[in-house]
Parts: structure tokens; C-alpha cells; sequence
């Protein structure tokens, strides 16, 4: 007897869901639409504004055009000054985040305090957005490009060490029951065992750490930490939107370059 | 040399592993243990470098008992135990001379050991046995680009340069092809009668032991029930070994295929 072949009195059923796991599907629609609507009704949102956006954004974009390239010095040297506060930034958060790994590793930590403290320091520095950063170290040492370099590089420190410490978890246990096989201590273990391992990812890391804080210093300015948001905001606040197109697209640009630069360097690291 | 006296491991709250073993190993010779997966071999090899804590019991390694040490006692007496492993084991992205000198990693300083400034004997050491093993080409390789069997040179290399008075080899040729294999175990054995060299091989095949070595320790379930010349190991003692056992190890093992324990073949030569 061949499949098919057999008569039936009732044709087969099947459904995915039981009527009860329907209802509830059913039900958390519904609530997720209650949400939404909540929120609108709360936020008072002024409608009038948002059915003229498409009017606004052509407006806007007429008074941006053609862009103003007058004061083009400035805005390079402000956009340099925006990746050597990336950069710096970057480097300097390494000090911290190097020894943090370390201690946030579970395969390397000393023990359960130094562990603790090295995750307190993991989440503590990524809870705390850079702008937040930026106002506490603008009103600490005043205006300008020391607060950014600070804010950033205290921001990146939780995300680096993060990623590092994962790499450092992640090692293959082999090489280093060889160093101890040997007669090395910790310190040996580090350099043998570690970190011919973690190189290349600490490498990647940093590398697309640099990318984002390209990114991230560009709004510094907004908060009087330096970098290309000072002009921009100067500009904006006095309306000069041609000004402030050039501005945008130079930020567009070099926020391009450094994702080129970023993944290329990374390539070649791993 | 080596003197093991009632050697007992459990692992957490687990049963004994290791129920006592007592075991002498003196001048240079080449020594095999065999026994089917989960006899307790690398555990013993382990303890003996203190990579696994002994529960009791006591190990003395050249007039040292290495049992009680610590800290920087424990890895002087490390230095004078030479290991080999079945994985090689070796720093992947490193050179050869990098892994060949890291065997040196208890002798040096740490900022010698960051810099790669190994004292010019260190050096001259590594050409030697590089040259000795036929690597003398491969010293600025990468060693994750080599084949197996040179990887295990290497491998052996590393544990000479320590400059040991005994080695210790858990399952050498186990990742290796048959060829490869026997080729390692040929190598291992000559060094150890040109170094006068002690060495103590765990071994996953039965033929190797029986070929290699000057002597035979069978374990099972964490007891010595064989202990001879690889000639005095016949059915009746293989059977005692293996009997009810998960197996001869060369019998699943990966590196005899289609060897047979008693009477076959291995592979190739
Ligand atoms: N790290 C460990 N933790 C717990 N049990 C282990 C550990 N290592 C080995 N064992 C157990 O100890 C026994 C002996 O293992 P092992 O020494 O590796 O034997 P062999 O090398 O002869 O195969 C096995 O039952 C194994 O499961
Ligand atoms: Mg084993």
C-alpha cells in the first residue's frame, strides 16, 4: 500500500497554535497597542508641527543650499581637532581599559573583589552617555577640548574592556598550561599565553573604537567640549544654514573616511 | 629519578582516579604507560608537574618531593620537568624560536621574556635542537602554519630546551597520522639515549609501547597491574589491561586506523 492511497473518513488537521496560545498572541497585540497609544496621549505631541514637517524640511533645505564653503579653514581645523580628540581619546582610554580587562576576565582576575570591581568600572563608564561625560567635565576643567578628550575616553573605557575581557575568556587554555609546564609565572603566562591570543581582537577593538568616537566627538561641541559641534552649533544658533550644510557634509565625510580607514586596518589585523 | 609512592587523585567529590600508585623510574630508558581512555594516565603525567593537584601521597622529582611546593619552588622543580602534549600546545601566532625559547620561560626575567633577549646559550641551545629535530628552516616560521608532525618538533624542542632531567609525554602522537606518528616516536626515543634522559610516555597504542619503549607500566582504573618488559606483554597481560574496559586504546583510536591490537599492523612503518 502506497501512501495516499488509503481512504479516509476525516481529513488530517493541524494548526501551529492551540486556541489558547492564539488567544494570548491575540492578547499581547493588544496590550502592545494599548502602549502606544498611552504614550502618544501623554507626550502631547503638537500635531500641527509634524503634518508641516514636509514643508519645513524643504524650507530648511532651501536655506541650506547651496553650502557656504566661506569659512572652510575653520571647519577643517575643527574637524582635525575633532579626530585628534578621537584619537587621544581613544588611546588614552586604553590605559584603563587595559588593566580593567584584566581584572574583569574571569580567567585572569585576582580574585572576587578585584573581578567585582572590574565589572563596576565595565558597566559604570557605558551607563553614563558621552554628553553626560561632557557636562561633567565641562563644568570640572571649563570649556574645551580637555573635557572631550576626557568624556569620550572615559566612555570608551567600558566598551573596550568589555570586548577585551571576553577575548581573554575566550582563549585557548593550551599555550598557557604549556608556559606553566615550564616554570613561568604570571607574568609570563600574560605575555606568552595571553596575548599573542588576544592581540588581534584587542587590535580590532580599538581600531572601531576610534570609529565611534569620530562619531561621538562630533556633538561634543554641543556641550562646549570641543571639536566640530562648536561651529556647528555656532552656526545654527545665528541661522546661518549654509554654514551649517558645509558643516554637516564635512562631518558626513569624515565619518565615511573613518569607517573606510576603520575596516580596512581592521582587515589587516585579523 | 622519579619516585611516585601511594599517589591518590580524586577529582572534586568524585570517586579516586589515581588508588595509590607506586612507581620507580631511574636512569635515562624510555617508559610507556598504557591503558584504555580514562585509566588514569594523564592524571598521573599531570600530577607529577603539579598540573593537577595529587590528592595524597608523594612525588619526588630529583631528590625534591614536589608534592608540598609552592610559588617559586614549584616552578624551579617545573623547569627540570620537560612536557609534551597530545595538542602540541605550541603559541599559534608566535614563531618557532618564540615557542622553542618560551621552553626557557622559567629560567628568564620578564622583561628578557617581552623583549625576546634570551641569554646567547638559550640561543644556541634552540639552533642545535632545531637543527637536531630538521627544523633549522622553519625558525622564523609561523607555527600555526606547520604541519602536524613539525608542530609536535617543535613541541619536543620546547620541552628539551627547559633542559630537564625527565620528560613527560601525554599521548605525543595521538593528533598525528600513522607515519608521522611512529616518526615522532622514533625521534623521542633517540633523544632520549643521546640526552641520557629519562621519559615517560602515555601512550594509545599498544604496538608503539611494545616497539619504543624499555619498559611497560599497565593501568587500570588507577592501579598499576602491569609493570615489565615490553616483550613480557602478551594476550594475557593485554587483556587484564583492557578486559572490560572501554577498549584497547588502539582499537578507536584515531591515529591507528585499522590497526588491530594483537596481531595486526600498524598503519604504515
Ligand atoms: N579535570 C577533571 N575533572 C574531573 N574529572 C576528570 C578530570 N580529568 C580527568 N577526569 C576523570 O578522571 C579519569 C581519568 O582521566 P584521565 O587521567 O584523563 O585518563 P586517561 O588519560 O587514561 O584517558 C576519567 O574518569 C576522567 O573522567
Ligand atoms: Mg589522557
Amino acid at each position: 500500500m502506497t501512501l495516499g492511497e488509503r481512504e479516509r473518513a476525516e481529513p488530517y488537521r493541524w494548526q501551529r497554535f492551540t486556541l489558547a496560545e492564539r488567544l494570548g498572541r491575540f492578547l499581547i497585540y493588544l496590550v502592545s497597542a494599548a502602549i502606544v497609544f498611552w504614550a502618544l496621549r501623554t507626550l502631547d505631541v503638537f500635531w500641527p508641527w509634524v503634518w508641516s514637517a514636509p514643508t519645513e524640511i524643504a524650507d530648511l533645505f532651501g536655506r541650506m543650499t547651496p553650502p557656504d564653503l566661506r569659512r572652510g579653514d575653520e571647519i577643517l581645523r575643527a574637524m582635525l581637532e575633532t579626530i585628534h580628540i578621537a584619537t587621544l581619546a581613544t588611546f588614552l582610554s586604553l590605559f584603563i581599559a587595559l588593566p580593567t580587562a584584566y581584572i574583569a576576565a574571569q580567567n585572569t582576575t585576582p580574585n572576587g573583589v578585584t573581578l567585582w570591581i572590574g565589572r563596576f568600572i565595565l558597566v559604570a563608564t557605558r551607563s553614563v552617555n558621552t554628553i553626560i561625560w561632557a557636562l561633567l567635565f565641562v563644568a570640572i576643567f571649563g570649556p574645551g577640548v580637555m573635557a572631550g578628550i576626557l568624556a569620550i575616553a572615559f566612555r570608551s573605557i567600558g566598551f573596550t574592556a568589555k570586548l577585551m575581557a571576553e577575548a581573554i575568556e575566550e582563549i585557548d587554555r593550551k599555550p598557557v598550561e604549556a608556559v606553566v609546564a615550564a616554570g613561568g609565572d604570571k607574568g609570563k603566562i600574560v605575555l606568552y599565553g595571553i596575548v599573542p591570543q588576544v592581540l588581534p581582537t584587542f587590535l580590532a577593538v580599538t581600531i572601531l573604537r576610534w570609529d565611534i568616537n569620530i562619531r561621538e566627538s562630533t556633538v561634543l561641541g554641543l556641550v562646549g567640549a570641543g571639536g566640530i559641534g562648536m561651529i556647528l552649533q555656532g552656526a545654527i544658533d545665528t541661522f546661518q544654514w549654509q554654514t551649517a550644510a558645509t558643516i554637516l557634509i564635512a562631518i558626513l565625510i569624515v565619518v565615511i573616511l573613518g569607517e573606510v580607514v576603520s575596516s580596512a586596518l581592521r582587515k589587516r589585523v585579523i | 629519578m622519579l619516585r611516585i609512592t601511594d599517589l591518590t587523585k580524586r577529582y572534586g567529590t568524585g570517586e579516586l582516579v589515581l588508588k595509590g600508585l607506586t612507581l620507580e623510574i631511574g636512569g635515562a630508558g624510555l617508559t610507556a604507560i598504557i591503558g584504555s581512555s580514562g585509566a588514569g594516565k594523564s592524571t598521573l603525567l599531570r600530577c607529577i608537574n603539579r598540573l593537577v593537584e595529587p590528592t595524597s601521597g608523594s612525588i619526588v622529582v630529583d631528590g625534591v618531593d614536589v608534592t608540598g611546593l609552592r610559588g617559586r619552588r614549584l616552578r624551579h622543580a617545573r623547569r627540570s620537568i620537560g612536557m609534551i602534549f597530545q595538542g602540541f600546545n605550541l603559541i599559534d601566532r608566535l614563531s618557532v624560536m618564540e615557542n622553542v625559547l618560551s621552553g626557557r620561560l622559567g629560567y628568564v626575567g620578564f622583561a628578557q621574556a617581552l623583549t625576546r633577549r634570551y641569554p646567547q646559550a638559550d640561543i644556541d641551545r634552540a639552533f642545535t635542537l632545531l637543527e637536531r629535530v630538521g627544523l633549522q628552516d622553519f625558525v622564523n616560521t609561523r607555527a600555526d602554519t606547520l604541519s602536524g608532525g613539525q608542530r609536535q618538533r617543535v613541541g619536543v624542542v620546547r620541552a628539551l630546551m627547559q633542559d630537564p632531567k625527565i620528560l613527560l609525554a601525554d599521548e605525543p602522537t595521538a593528533s598525528l597520522d600513522p607515519k608521522t606518528s611512529q616518526q615522532i616516536m622514533s625521534l623521542t626515543r633517540e633523544l632520549s639515549e643521546e640526552l641520557s634522559l629519562p621519559v615517560l610516555v602515555n601512550i594509545h597504542n599498544v604496538h608503539q609501547a611494545k616497539e619504543f619503549a624499555d619498559r611497560v607500566v599497565g593501568l587500570r582504573y588507577g592501579t598499576i597491574i602491569f609493570d615489565g618488559a615490553g616483550s613480557d606483554l602478551d594476550d594475557a597481560a593485554l587483556d587484564r589491561i583492557y578486559e572490560g574496559t572501554a577498549g584497547r586504546g588502539d582499537e578507536h583510536g584515531d591515529e591507528t586506523v585499522g590497526a588491530d591490537a594483537r596481531g595486526g599492523t600498524v598503519a604504515s612503518p
